[in-house]
Parts: C-alpha cells; structure tokens; sequence
C-alpha cells in the first residue's frame, strides 16, 4: 500500500461489487423459495430483505462513492432488490394462499344436512285455480264481480227466470235459510245461493253498459258429500253484456279460456242444453288435453283424465235470456250478452288429477301443500 | 225418459244399419241429453224358441215338486219331436206356450245352457223366467206367454219378446217436455235423419155432442181441456201382452194390470197422462176445481192428505176424488174386478201441479209431464188411443160418447225477424234455413197474415224479413225470438257456430281490495300457514265449545231450513270452529304441528227484526228503492281472515330447539295481515272467549280521522276450549275482520333513504310486570322525535336483579338524521328525551341508573 489515495475505485469497495450483489441475491432468492410456510417466509424476510439484509447495508454504501460510479452502483443494487421484493410477494401469495385453503378446508360443514326449520304454507289449490282461472279473463279485460253468499232468492232465481214454479227451481237442491223471526224453521226468501250466476244480476245493476266480468265463488246445493259432490264449491261465472253479442263471441271466450289454461289448439264443443238464465244453452266440451282424443275405442290405450271420451266436459253457457236482461233494466233491443259457468273443483280435479272430494274440504295439510303458493 | 229403439221405429223409418250410438249422438247434437244407450239383450245368443208344454210328469221325493215336461218346439231342434225339459216351477199348465232355451243358448249373464241329467232326467235345455232372460226381477216362475201371443211353436223367442232392443236414456230439461215421450224423441229423430214422422197422435176421434159423462170446469187457468171416454165390458182378467210388458219395463215401469198398464203405455207413447176410474164409484158429474180449505182425501198410497186451497181437484158429488194430475184417490181406483172404466186425460195448469206435487211431495211420471207442460191439443187422440187399446186387449165397448170441456189459452203468437236467429248465434243463416226449422219444429208461419206452406222450398218475398211464428201446441216452451233462435241453431248445428275472439273494453285489473286479499293469503302461507276451506256448517255446541257468554253476538246465528246435517244447522258466525275442527283433524292424522288459515264469510243474524225480502217484478228493472229494500234484508256477511295452530312452530333440529307455537304467532299472524295493507296493528290485552284469560289481544287499527277500530283478537286459545276441540296443549288463534282492513288500506309510499350514518343506542327500562310493552314502546318512540329511525325491544328479563313483579325492556334505538352526520349531542339528547317519555307515561326507571 502506498500513499493515500484521492481516487477512490468502487471496485474496491466489497459489498458494492457486482459478484457480490448478485451472490447476496441468489442467496435471497434461495431462501424465499424455501419458505414453507409464512412464518419462514417471514424470516427470508427479515434477512434478506430487512434493514440488516446484505443489499440494505449495501445500498448505505452507495453514497460513499463518487458520484460518477453511484448511478450504475444503485442500479445493480436496486435491481437486485426488486427482484427479492417481487419473489417476496409472489411467495407470499402462494403461502397464503395454500393456508387459507387448508383453514377453509378445515371449516367444511356437511351441506346435506336438512334445514326444515320453518315448515312452509300453502294456499288451498281451489282458491289458486279460481284465481288462475279468473285472471285468464282479467287478462281479456274482464273485471271480477262479487256477490254475498246468502243470497235473495229474487237474485238467486227470479231474476234469472226461474218464477216461483219453475222446474228446474226445484231442480237445484236449494239450502234456505230460516226465518231469523220465526220460532220454527220456515222459509224466508233467502237461500245459500246454488250458483253464481245472480252476481250477474249484480253486476248488470252495479255497473254501467257495456258489462264484462267474471264472478269466482262460493256456492251451495244440498248434496251428499261423495268423491264427486260436495254441498258446497266453487264456479267461475263469467258474463258479457254489450250491442251486438252472440254464441259466436261466447265461444269465442271459451276458446280463449281453454288455450290459455289448458294449452293452445284444443277444439271446443258446443252441445245444445237448457238453463232457465240463458237462451240458447249449451254444453260446453273440451278436447282431451292429455290424449287429445288418441284414446276414443283404444282400450289398449285408456286415458284416465277424459275416461277415454275425447272430451271432457267443462260447463253451461249460452246467451243470456232477454227475460234475464229486463229484469235487469237492460234494453234488450239494443244489448244482448252471454254467459258461462265453469266448476272450480271439476277443474281441478281434471285438470291436477284430484281424485276425491274428500281431500279438496277436509283441510288436510298434505292436500294443499302439494300445490304451493300459486298454480 | 227411456226409450225403447223398437218403440221409436214404429213412428220413424230409421234404416235398420243405424247404430243406437250414432242416433244417440245426432240426438245429443239435437239437445235431448241422451245419458247411456243400453243394449238390453246384451251377452244373449239362441236357439231360444217358443214353446209349447204338451205334458208334464211331475217328479216326487225331491224338496219341491219337479216337472218333467215334454214341450213342442216346432222344428227349431231340428227333429220336430217334443223336447224332453225339467222345470223346477209349477205357473203353467199342459197347452201353456212358454220360452224355451234349446243346448247351445247362451243367456243374458253368460249363462250357457246344455242338455244335462238332473233329476235323474236328462234335461233337453230349460224353460226361462222373466229374470232368466234379463226382463225383470220376477223370479215367481216361468214366463208363461199369455193366450193370444202371435207366435207358433219354434219361432224364434228374441224379436218377439224384445229381447234383442236398445233402449237410450235421456235426461229431458224443463223446457223439454214434450221429449218425455216416444212421440216427442221420434219426431226428434226423425229430423235429425230428414225422415218422414208418422205422428202416433194422429187417430181419428170423433168429435161428438154426446158426453160420456157429465163435467164442468170451475175456475180460471187450472184446466185448459178436459176429456172422458168410457169403455164397459172390459176383462178384468185380460193380461196385458207381452210386447206391452217388455216395452214398459225397457221405459222403467213396472207391470201392473191390463187397464193401468195401457194408461201408462199411452202417456210413455204420447206424453199425456191418463186417469182411469172404475166408473161405477162414481157418483155424479165430475167438477174440476181448486180445493177449500179442509178438504181432505185419502189418496191410492193410503195417505190422508189435507188439501190445499192451490191443489186442483177431482171432484164428484162425494167430494174430491182426485188431487187432479199428481194422485187418484182410493176409493174410486180401478181394481181387479173394475169392468166399466172412465178414462181421464186433462191439460192442467202448470204451475199449480208443480206447487202440488211439492207441497204434498208426489212426484210421479205424470206430474212430471205435467208441469213441464204436455201438448194442449193432445187429450182427445190420448184419451181415444187408451180406451181404443181397453177394447182390443181387454175386450172392451167403448163408449160412444166424449166428454170434451175447452178452455183453452189463445195460441202464442212470436214476431220474430228472420235474421234474429243469425244474430243471436253470430253467424248469417239464409231465411230459407230459418223457416226450414220452423216447419221441422212443428210451428206455424205467417207473413202478412198468410199462413206460409212450408211443405217446398220457400223463396221469401222481399220485404218480408219479419214472420210471426205459432209454436206448436206440445212446444209451450217457446215464448220468445230466442226461443225460436235456439230451435233454428239447434237444427242448423252448433258446430256450426264459429268463434269470434272478445273484444273487452280495457278493464282495471282487480281492485284493490281483491289484490289485497290475495296478498294476504300468500303472506300468510309464506309465514307457513296452510289454507283450508271449511264448510260454513256449525252446531250450536261448537258455540258451547267455544265457552261464548250466551248474550254473545256469534251466538245470533242464522238457520237453514233443510240443513246438510241435522248436527249443523247454524250458519257460522266466525270462522274458529271449522279451523279448530280441521287442526284436530290434522292432528288425528298425524300432523300435531299444524298451522291453517281460512279466509271466507261469516253471516251475521241482525240484532233487529227481519224484513223476508221484497219478490221484486222481472218484467223490469228494480228501482233504487226496491234495490235498497232488497239489500236491507239480506244479512251482513264479512269477509274474515283466520289462523289456528298448534304443536311445534319449528321443530327441533341440528340447529337447536324446537320453537311452540303459541299465542306470540296468533298475534304476529294479524301484524301479517295488516302490514300487506300498508297498516299497523295495536295489540292490547283482553278477556274475550274463546281465548285464555290472560293470553288474548283485542287488536285494533286506527282510521286517518284518529279513531280505533276492534278488528279482532289473537292468542293462546282457553284450556277448556282446547280441550273440548281436542287439540294440541296451547293451540293459539286469531280472527279478524278483512273489511276495516280493506278499507282502510295504505297505497305504499317511498321513504327518503338516507346515506348518513346511523347511530346505535341501547335502553333497558325497568317497568311493573303489568305494564304492556306496547306502552312502554309508544312512549319511548314519541319521545325520540324524528330521529329515530327504528326501535326494536331485543330482551325482556324479569328475575332477582331487579325485584319481584317488575321486568325490564331493553330496546335497541336507532338514530339517523336525513341530511347531516348526528352529533353524540343530538343523539343523547334523543334518547334521553326517548327514556323521559317512557317514564313519565309507565313509570319506566332506567336500568342501572
Ligand atoms: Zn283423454
């Protein structure tokens, strides 16, 4: 050695010497690559990428050189420590990730386990049907009617032309309410009405022309309760007033009514028949919706839904009386209408295959439950 | 109406190839309601020949006597010697022709019939009963054909005895009623196949001055014709033949003697109902009229009825003999010995045998025909028919004479315009189709006052588009243009009727109401209620059952006269019992953990008089004031919603323990209701049956004007009242009224959703047991202000910390400002304010402090 120096050659200062950069480098590297868990990452860390790290005491050095040797000096060593930092976070991202994996696993429940902790409503499939049923016409533009249950016979029969002596009065097994003023059981000009045809009467009073509603109900007839009757169900009345209205329109609507519940390209059939309220009557017939005829004289073949008729019987209609109008108040010279009657738990019955009365009053949870909220 | 094929035939040439089915089919599209087509002589095959016995040798040592017969069979077994036959009866005699099933019949049932030793015999095939060949129940003995039978040994039995026949039964409608005959169906018939009718009530009577005996009609409108004709002479003994038997058993009647048979034979026939009277108890001319008050008469059933002043009678100078047109009486019967014999046909009003037959609750085949109305020209040609049928069966004189009394209604006249049946169905029929049904229908047509010959084509003159129509006299159903156009589009075919899509005004959807009632009834099976609809039916001891004060309103129920059941005549004034009945019912099933709702009608009886409502005229429309009259006399029925239920609301899992369901549910099941309206419910304790004394709300909403509306109650049901349903221990329930809610229902509105944060503080109040939390709330929600954005009570604690009889309430407060950050200033002044209201209202201490 000689005389101090002036110059001062940064190859001579150790740590800053390239060999020894990339060697504390790889040595980094190394390490972080070894972690095997985040606690050992966390020690690579501290020493190789730490206050105390080589490359950290390093880069301290840097100002000691001159300045022209400083720039290439900081870029090796910041280099250096780049790459340590990116492989830092790179591992530690896998580290992290292998251990939230393991603690998830570790929280696994058993997801077959059942959760029938509220057992869930239903609302009773006849009030779903007549619902369904009703707004297919709501849908047209009808409105839904509506009409007490205990009904005067004047709007039970008399307005429908069915006089006091009239057969089919006596025809329809009528429940009469007692006079609340006698002593003993007497008749009193009310009854449980046997249809819902007086809301027609009501409607026809109640609304302005042109009249087109349809009335879900309740109705009564005193039968005995068997797989297929009840005393008490449910129709769906339906009924148009305004100029110029015949069969045409009415099956016009019941077509519409059967494609839309039943499914499109069902043929109707009209049957002629007799009601006191409308004039002509009919009988309305709808194709078999499930074999659409394909079981008529094929025994091999029987369809339970139609009893292998091909059709399948839906209601009454017709055209309603003018007697019916003008008891009404309707000028018959310038407004003619028609109206049907469509049994709600027949419906049903064909319709989601309920086999029996029974079930449809008894209130039994597994009856309703099995058709939910809506149909 | 049962209609023999055979029968029809006589008076329609339907070509021998058309199936029953197919006709059955035209008739249906002709609107007669053709029900079933039965083959009568189903399952039978022949030989099964006529018979005569030439001999029998009857069989001794057996339990009954056994005849050994030797029957002349012509040549149907192909010897044309005597077959050798065992019978087990003993109705017939040597030279008797009887009914003989050769080996190899096959009968009715698949019964095979061989040639068998029995007996010791050897039986050559069997001599059959009415049962054996399916004609009746008769099991008495043999069918012993009576004298006089056209057929010869070895002809064959099938044709001659109907056997081989189909019959269709028709379910007629009122306005039908000339279809309760063979003549009404066969004129049906015989248009549906464009065949000449032969009109089996076109015999020619005679028409004379000469009564047969003496009556008089008294009263208007009762009898539109009255008829009599006599016949003496006539064998009682004489038996009806056998095609007359097997055709009245085909129809569904039984036979009974010659003489009633040919009245019932005349009016399946003809439609017109006939009387036959042994004439020689009767004393004096006949007098039809209404009955007096008083009057009785012992009627053929062996019934002494009171009459009615409505009733028309049969009278003679002994008094009534007849109740006219549903009932002889008994002494005046034709008997097994009656050889002289008046016959009776009549055309009586309507209605009056309809009220009778009701009122003394005879219904038979001729007040059926009756009031639905027979053809008013028909009595002469039924009542000639039957006493022409007396002589040759029965060997009978007729009488000379008629008794022919006429009052008859002026025949209705229709204007009816040509295009009205088009317009009516929706479709242009030309005129000619119009006046074509008209003509099959029977109807007369004027135009101009002509009468038009329908007989050809008619070409319609212009201007003539209006005709007036005479409907025929069996067509008293016809009143109206469209009566007139259902007969023309009936004949033109309905299938003909084309389908035009309707053309609604825009509607408004459902209302309000209607929508909210649908809400309710998802809400409440999303909270797990299942609806059930019960029969509105009760017993008085279901109100028993409820423990109701007897001066309970529910207990003002109205009645029904003719009730489902005996045990439940009362209409229900609220809807728990038919819910408690079902949750028993359910629980008996083996759901214990049932929860039902109903929502439905209750009919209440008025606590004032009632007024029966007004028979308002049809003629027109009701006046307002009739309207109103109407609707005061008709009871309240509000619609009501209710729950019940019992057992466990959630039952124990993995996830805990099992939640009962209990009187919190009841109540929580209203605040369901309610909140779909947009409302809420005040809760307040109450003693109301059928509920537990200490476990029922009275549940109030409260109307804009301010005022508190009862709408129901909810809670755990009364242990006795649970016990008298047989319920599940602690079975809650609720019931309101939907009406008020309906009413009163809120239109939603949008709320200011403030983004400033909220502020969080907890209270816990130390109040009396009996304070109601729902006070403690009010208060502490008054005193808040505006601030408070939501207040929640998240324990209730009653226990040793803080003294007997007391409980503490702790509320978790929430306070939010809508346009600023709260200060911790603002906020504890709020809640101070908050826990100052609820002491000053319930004494409330703060906990802790
Ligand atoms: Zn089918």
């Amino acid at each position: 050695m000689s005389a101090p120096n002036t110059s001062f050659d940064p190859v001579e200062v150790t740590p800053l010497h390239a060999d020894e950069v990339a060697r504390a480098r790889d040595e980094a590297l190394a390490a972080i690559a070894a972690a095997g868990s985040l606690d050992e990452l966390k020690a690579a860390r501290l020493a190789h990428a730490g206050d105390r790290s080589p490359l950290a005491l390093a880069n301290r050095e840097i100002g000691a050189l001159p300045p022209a040797a400083r720039a290439e000096a900081g870029k090796r060593v910041g280099g250096a420590r780049r790459e340590i930092s990116e492989a830092l976070k790179a591992r530690q991202e896998v580290l992290e990730a292998e251990r939230d994996e393991r603690v998830l696993v570790e929280e696994a429940v058993d997801v077959t386990l059942p959760y029938d902790r509220r057992p869930r409503g239903a609302r009773h499939p006849i009030t779903t049907v007549a619902e369904r049923m009703a707004d297919i016409f709501v849908a047209m533009g009808f409105e839904v009617a509506e009409g007490p249950e205990v009904e005067a016979e004047w709007f039970n029969f008399d307005a429908l032309n069915m006089p006091p002596d009239h057969p089919a009065r006596s025809m329809q097994d009528t429940f009469f309410v007692a006079d609340p003023s006698a002593p003993e059981p007497r008749e009193s000009g009310l009854v449980l009405r046997t249809h819902t045809s007086p809301v027609q009467a009501r409607a026809l009073l109640g609304r302005e022309l042109p009249v087109y509603v349809v009335a879900p109900g309740r109705t009564f007839r005193s039968d005995e309760l068997d797989a297929t009757h009840s005393p008490v169900f449910h129709q769906l009345e339906g009924m148009a007033v305004d100029r110029g209205l015949g069969l045409a329109d009415l099956r016009g609507a019941i077509d519409a009514f059967v494609s839309e519940m039943f499914g499109s390209g069902l043929r109707t059939r009209f049957r002629p028949s007799y009601f006191p309220f409308t004039e002509p009557s009919a009988e309305v017939d709808m194709e078999c919706f499930v074999c659409r005829g394909a079981s008529v004289g094929r025994p091999d073949r029987p369809c339970r839904t139609c009893g292998s008729e091909g059709w399948i019987e839906i209601g009454g209609c017709g055209v309603i009386n003018p007697r019916v109008l003008r008891a009404c108040g309707v000028d018959t010279d310038t407004y003619s209408g028609w109206a049907f009657g469509i049994g709600v738990e027949r419906t049903l019955m064909f319709a989601h295959g309920a086999q029996d009365m029974h079930d449809i009053v008894e209130g039994d949870v597994r009856f309703a439950s099995a058709f939910g909220m809506e149909i | 109406m049962r209609v023999p094929l055979s029968w029809l035939r006589e008076y329609v040439d339907l070509p021998a190839e058309v199936p029953a089915r197919e006709l059955a089919a035209k008739l249906v599209a002709a609107g007669l309601e053709v029900e079933t087509v039965e083959e009568s002589g189903a399952g039978l095959s022949g030989p099964l020949v006529v018979g005569e016995v030439l001999a029998f040798e009857v069989l001794e040592g057996f339990k009954k006597p056994i005849r050994y017969c030797r029957v002349d069979v012509g040549k149907a077994n192909g010897s044309g010697e005597p077959q050798n036959i065992i019978c087990g009866a003993a109705n017939f005699e040597a030279g008797d022709r009887v009914v003989v099933a050769l080996p190899g019949t096959v009968l009715p049932g698949g019964f095979a019939i061989g040639a068998r030793k029995t007996y010791g015999k050897m039986s050559e095939g069997m001599i059959c009963s009415v049962a054996e060949l399916g004609m009746g129940e008769d099991h008495s003995g043999i069918l012993v054909l009576p004298q006089g039978t056209p057929a010869q040994p070895g002809d064959d039995a099938v044709p001659l005895l109907g056997l081989d026949d189909h019959v269709l039964d028709i379910a007629v409608t009122p306005d039908r009623g000339y279809a309760l005959s063979i003549r009404g169906v066969a004129r049906e018939a015989a248009t549906a196949y464009g065949l000449p009718f032969r009109d089996p009530a076109a015999i020619e009577a005679p028409d004379t001055a000469e009564g047969s005996w003496p009556a008089a009609v008294e009263g208007e409108g009762i009898c539109h014709r009255y008829v009599l004709r006599g016949v003496t002479g006539f064998d009682p003994a004489a038996p009806t033949p056998v095609w007359m038997r097997r055709r009245l058993e085909l129809a569904g009647m039984r036979s009974i003697s010659l003489a009633v048979d040919i009245t019932n034979y005349v009016m399946l026939e003809l439609g017109q109902p006939l009387h036959a009277w042994d004439r020689t108890t009767l004393r004096g001319p006949l007098v039809v009229r209404l009955a007096r008050e008083g009057e009785r008469l012992e009627t053929l059933d062996h019934v002494e009825r009171r009459l009615d002043p409505d009733d028309i009678l049969i009278t003679d100078d002994s008094g009534p003999i007849n109740i006219a047109g549903v009932m002889g009486g008994l002494t005046t019967e034709i008997g097994d010995t009656s050889t002289d014999i008046l016959i009776e046909a009549a055309h009586f009003a309507e209605t009056h045998i309809a009220r009778t037959a009701r009122r003394h609750r005879l219904n038979s085949e001729a007040s059926r025909r009756f009031e639905r109305g027979v053809d008013s020209a028909l009595q002469l040609a039924a009542a000639t028919r039957a006493v022409e049928l007396l002589a040759e069966l029965g060997g009978a004189r007729i009488d000379p004479g008629v008794t022919h009394v006429r009052r008859e209604r002026p025949a209705p006249a229709i204007e009816l315009r040509l295009d009205h049946p088009g317009k009516v169905a929706g479709i242009d029929y030309p005129h000619g189709a119009v006046l074509e049904a008209l003509r099959d229908i029977g109807a007369t047509v004027r135009a101009g006052g002509r009468v038009l010959d329908l007989s050809e084509p008619y070409t319609v003159e212009t201007g003539t588009d209006t005709v007036t129509v005479e409907p025929p006299t069996w067509r008293p159903d016809l009143t109206e243009p469209n009566d007139l156009a259902e007969e023309v589009i009936r004949l033109e075919g309905y299938e003909s009727i084309p389908a035009r899509a309707p053309q609604a005004p825009a509607g408004h959807g459902l209302t309000r109401a209607q929508r909210l009632r649908r809400r309710v009834g998802r809400a409440l099976a999303a909270d797990g209620y299942t609806e059930v609809l019960n029969f509105p039916f009760t017993a008085a001891r279901a109100y028993d059952d409820l423990r109701l004060p007897d001066d309970d309103p529910r207990r003002r129920t109205l009645r029904l006269v003719n009730p489902f059941s005996d045990d439940t005549p009362l209409l229900r004034t609220t809807l728990l019992p038919g819910l408690l009945d079902a949750l028993a019912r359910n629980a008996g099933r083996g759901f214990p953990d049932a929860a039902l709702y109903e929502t439905g009608l209750v009919y209440l009886r008025g606590e004032g008089g009632f007024a029966p409502p007004p028979r308002l005229s049809v003629d027109r429309g009701p006046s307002p004031e009739e309207l109103a009259e109407l609707a005061a006399s008709i009871p309240e029925q509000p619609r009501r919603v209710a729950v019940a239920l019992s057992g466990q609301r959630e039952p124990a899992g993995w996830w805990g323990p099992a939640q009962p369901a209990g009187w919190a549910d009841a109540i929580e099941a209203a605040r369901t209701v309610v909140r779909e309206a947009g409302l809420e419910l005040t809760a307040e304790a109450a003693r109301h049956a059928p509920w537990h004394p200490g476990r029922c709300a009275a549940l109030h909403l409260t109307a804009p004007d301010g005022e508190r509306i009862l709408i129901g109650h909810a809670g755990e049901l009364h242990p006795r009242v649970v016990a008298a349903y047989g319920l599940p221990e602690r079975t809650a329930a609720m019931e309101i009224d939907l009406d008020p809610v309906e009413r009163l229902a809120q239109e939603p509105t949008a709320p200011g959703v403030s983004t400033f944060p909220a502020a969080y503080q907890d209270v816990a109040l130390v109040v009396p047991a009996a304070t109601p939390a729902q006070d403690v709330q009010d208060a502490l929600r008054a005193g808040a202000g505006e601030l408070l954005e939501s207040l929640r009570l998240f324990d209730v604690y009653q226990g040793d910390q803080i003294g007997a009889d007391r409980k503490s309430l702790a509320y978790a407060l929430r306070f939010r400002a809508p346009d600023r950050t709260l200060t911790t200033d603002e906020i504890t002044t709020a809640r101070d304010a908050a826990v100052t209201a609820a002491t000053e209202r319930t004494g409330a201490v703060l906990r802790g402090a």
